[in-house]
């Protein structure tokens, strides 16, 4: 066959905004052209430029018709992958106009062609599946009538409480009777583990340095208002990498969870923070995995490592920061989880519960199993594949991992089988309040077992009004470049964001949380303990998943 | 709502007064069964004290595999009684009721009453594991000194219908409930008074965490923790679990089913016990709405509330003969003569405890301890 010379395949190798995830909505009779869309688009998927038109122009009784050109000025979306529009939305929010808006567009291509250079599409935010949970599928259905009278959300006292902390068995309580009653008899040098009691709702493992200043602080803020002004026992936890030094040697360290990980960043100066701590931490948390990324380490990019993230984590400034996938020094499990737990104990003399934090897994039983014989494991924090991360692999993010409410049934059910449910809390995480329904995500969680649940890109949500979403919008968190200033540190975009503003929003969202919870477990007839394991309270619309979490089925 | 009618006394005593504490509370009951433990027995059963008694109904059937089994377990049967059964409309007579008293297989004669009481537990068990799947042998109690009976029907026709009134069966401690069902089906096992080793109790209203209460007992790897064929059977197992298994006094089964906040934890002398008993115990706290009326081996009776008092409770009395009631007008029925200023309404925190032989009855505040 004859070569195609001479003739152009015109655009052949440039891809089309079809193959675009968000295509741009732009309004030409609208735009005043001020050009603040296309200075405040993160990805410079927008930008600013001139098209020659032609009119054809007609004037006069009779028709005259001449062709004119006319220069202006236009934006438009660039067809480059690499600057591809995230839908973040960012341009509509600063448009006076309302002239420009993403659309997303479900036919896209997006994935094909997001591996430039041989590089996997690396992201942040949280599995992109838009389709209902498991978790929104589970309904309250027992509700206490006639026979059993609900209670009254309103009147009477409840305590939505949980335990954190190793919990002895009642047979091994070091107990004596003296003058009728019973006394602590401590004779034999009995170990009686660190219990906290906290609020069920934790916020879950964010870092100083993945998260902004203001947003960090803000968080940080809610939770000690939470705790000393509401007396909602709110904890939260550092995530990898310190905590400010100022923090670590205040009286309200207590509210907070420090996170150990495999890079071990920040540890440098908690260790030195010691003998200066006026207040033990809430517990310390040893993260095995994470759920939005099994098997992958945490890592923060260079241009995230700015001077105070550098001093924090005791390391150069603009360096990658990546943490191992697993604790290098650590061999087993019997190393990696009993030392690990042994040295952070020793660390607070005893004094703090020490708990490890795997991803979803089917092995979480094997995990479990070994703790649950480890009398100084105070707790198995399970983070399923609905978790959030800052950064990671599009395919560890999308296909990798355990949902959590099957994962989280199954442990629980183990411990009830050796009768150990009440002594290691289990703490559910992944997913929770995915389409903002916190408490009732919480509630269904805590009915089929576990003790507390813990959130992350919820609260960034909630408080800080984070874009992202299951349809991939925006989730720029691994690139420094967060529209809203949430995670980055780079202030031209973090003074965006109003420290106290989300602090304001951390406190509304656990009062209402709060509400919520009692009108859940008021009907249900429990207001002075949790309802752990109520499983009998549970039903869903699937055969086989009632069958999978042993709840009854409901249609 | 079902009612309840507990009496004490000093004084042999027949359950005929207890069902007429019932039926002046008819409106609480519907009928569908009437459960009776009586403890502490007199009549022909006095001279029987150290002797178990099984009690039970069997088929026809039932009968010989009951016999043949504790024949083969060196049980020597020492004493029968069986109702002398007079026909009313609407009970339906089974085939055996019984209380048969039985001599320990000459190996337990002389072992401590700890053993002596698991075998009696466990043979019970067994018994009810071969009778249950076809109802041929229903097992109550087998302990010394207790006689339980149980069927569908209304009180006062049961207690027609067993001879209640002719046939002198008496005792110093007699519990009875008139059931209203609210379970799905009408079970004698779901009847209550529940009894196990020693402890009974039965509960008026329903028990919310029923299911993770129900697991931690049946995991805690004791045998007789089984059955809950009704939610309140776990009242009784919790009674025994805390009293019997942990050793904890009598009232700490208030503080373990219904455990005071942190604050008020921190009133009582016993706190730092009571902080670790809170959480290792967090499973069995109960949210109500019951009130639970026990006793103990010892023969103290005891009544309490949830802590949002929810279902009604009244003891009352003179010193030898106190009645522990879920209606007022049981009370009247049971000891017309008594000074009624001083009847007890059991508040959230109190726990009222009549003492043995119905010596004296104190009421024991939870916030004080
Ligand atoms: S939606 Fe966001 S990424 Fe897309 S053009 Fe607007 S600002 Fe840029
Ligand atoms: S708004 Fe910020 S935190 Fe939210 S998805 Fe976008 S980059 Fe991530």
């Amino acid at each position: 066959m004859e070569p195609a010379q001479g003739i152009r395949l015109d655009h052949n190798y440039q891809l089309s905004l079809r193959e675009f995830p968000y295509i741009i909505r732009w309004r030409d009779d609208r735009c005043k052209r001020c050009g603040r869309c296309t200075a405040v688009c993160p990805v410079k998927a927008i930008e600013p430029t001139v098209k020659v038109q032609r009119f054809v122009k007609s004037e006069g009784p009779v028709p005259t018709p001449t062709a004119v050109r006319n220069i202006t000025h236009v934006v438009e979306q660039v067809t480059d992958m690499e600057r591809y529009c995230t839908g973040c939305g960012t341009c509509t929010l600063v448009c006076p106009n309302e002239a420009i808006e993403p659309e997303f567009n479900p036919q896209n291509k997006f994935l094909h062609y997001k591996n430039k250079g041989g590089e996997g599409y690396k992201r942040g935010g949280r599995r992109n599946d838009p389709a209902i949970s498991t978790l929104d599928r589970l309904k309250f259905t027992r509700i206490s009538m006639l026979t059993d009278p609900a209670l009254d959300a309103g009147r009477h006292e409840f305590r939505v409480r949980t335990l954190l902390g190793r919990i002895l068995p009642p047979e091994e309580l070091p107990l004596k009777i003296t003058d009728g009653g019973l006394v602590v008899d401590n004779v034999n040098g009995k170990f009686i583990p660190p219990v906290r009691e906290i609020y069920p709702i934790m916020i879950g493992s964010m870092s100083v340095g993945a998260l902004s200043p203001p947003m960090w602080e803000g968080l940080a803020m809610g939770v000690a208002y939470l705790n000393e002004v509401e007396r909602i026992p709110v904890v939260m936890c550092s995530g990898e990498g310190g905590m400010p030094p100022r923090l670590l040697k205040s009286k309200y360290l207590k509210y907070f969870i420090i996170q150990i990980a495999s890079g071990y960043f920040g540890w440098d100066e908690i260790i030195h923070a010691l003998p200066y701590m006026v207040e033990a931490p809430a517990a310390i948390e040893i993260k095995y995995g994470q759920g939005a990324k099994p098997g992958d380490g945490g890592l923060l990019m260079a241009q995230k490592v700015l001077k105070l993230i550098a001093n924090i984590r005791g390391v150069p400034q603009f360096v990658d920061l990546a943490s191992p996938p697993t604790h290098q020094t650590k061999y087993s499990i019997e190393e990696a989880v009993a030392k690990m737990i042994q040295s952070m104990s020793m660390a607070w003399g005893f004094r703090v519960p020490v708990y490890p934090k795997i991803s979803g897994t089917k092995t979480a039983r094997a995990v479990l199993n070994n703790l649950a014989r480890n009398p100084y494991a105070a707790a198995l924090s399970i983070d399923g594949e609905d978790g959030g991360t800052g950064a990671a692999y599009n395919v560890s993010m999308d296909k990798m991992g355990h949902p959590i409410a099957s994962n989280l049934r199954e442990c629980y059910l183990d411990l009830v089988k050796q009768g150990k449910q009440n002594e290691l809390p289990l703490i559910a995480a992944g997913g929770i309040a995915k389409k903002g329904n916190l408490a009732a995500n919480a509630a269904a969680l805590i009915m089929l077992g576990a003790s507390a649940v813990s959130i992350g890109k919820y609260i960034m949500q909630a408080t800080a009004d984070c874009f992202g979403d299951e349809y991939n919008r925006c989730n720029l968190c691994n690139t420094g470049k967060c529209p809203r200033g949430i995670t980055t540190q780079d202030p031209k975009l973090y003074r965006r964001l109003d420290s106290d503003r989300v602090a304001e929003r951390v406190v509304e969202v656990f009062k209402a949380a709060d509400v919520e919870l009692r009108k859940i477990f008021a009907p249900m007839g429990r207001s002075t303990e949790l309802p752990i394991g109520m499983s009998d309270g549970l039903s869903i619309d699937d055969k086989a998943m009632a069958e999978r979490l042993e709840i009854s089925y409901a249609c | 709502m079902c009612r309840l009618a507990a009496i004490t006394s000093n004084k042999y005593f027949s359950p005929m007064e207890n069902i007429l504490a019932l039926e002046t509370m008819k409106e609480g009951h519907d009928g569908s069964g009437l459960g009776l433990t009586l403890k502490d027995l007199g009549g022909e059963f006095e001279e029987f004290k150290g002797y178990p008694v099984m009690s039970g109904i069997c088929s026809k059937e039932g009968i010989g595999v009951l016999d043949e089994f504790m024949d083969k377990h060196g049980f020597k049967l020492k004493h029968v009684w069986t109702p002398k059964i007079k026909k009313v409309k609407g009970v339906i007579p089974r085939d055996y009721y019984f209380a048969r008293v039985y001599d320990y297989p000459a190996h337990y004669r002389n072992k401590p009453m700890h053993e002596k009481e698991d075998l009696l537990m466990n043979t019970r068990l067994a018994l009810r594991k071969i009778g249950e799947p076809d109802e041929s042998i229903f097992v109550f109690s087998f302990y010394p000194d207790v006689i339980t009976l149980k069927e569908v029907g209304d009180p006062l026709q049961l207690g027609e219908f067993f001879g209640l009134d002719r046939n002198g069966l008496k005792a110093k401690v007699i519990f009875a409930q008139g059931r209203q069902n609210t379970n799905y089906q009408i079970y004698l096992y779901a009847c209550h008074p529940f009894f196990i080793q020693g402890f009974c109790s039965m509960t008026n209203g329903e028990n919310t965490a029923f299911v993770p209460i129900r697991e931690f007992l049946m995991s805690r790897g004791f045998p007789g923790y089984m059955g809950y064929n009704s939610d309140s059977e776990t009242f009784t197992h919790i009674l025994h679990y805390t009293v019997r298994q942990l050793g904890f006094p009598l009232t700490y089964y208030k503080d373990v089913i219904t455990p005071l906040k942190p604050s008020e934890i921190e009133q009582r002398k016993d706190s730092d016990a009571l902080r670790l008993i809170k959480q290792s115990l967090r499973p069995l706290c109960i949210d109500g709405p019951n009130v639970v009326i026990g006793y103990t081996p010892d023969g103290a009776c005891f009544m309490l509330h949830d802590s949002k008092k929810l279902r009604p409770g009244v003891v009352g009395g003179v010193k030898g003969k106190y009645a522990l009631m879920s209606e007022e007008c049981g009370l009247d029925s049971a000891i017309p003569k008594r000074d009624k200023s001083k009847d007890i309404f059991p508040m959230k925190y109190d726990m009222v405890i009549v003492s043995s032989q119905a010596e004296g009855v104190k009421v024991w505040n939870q916030l004080k301890g």
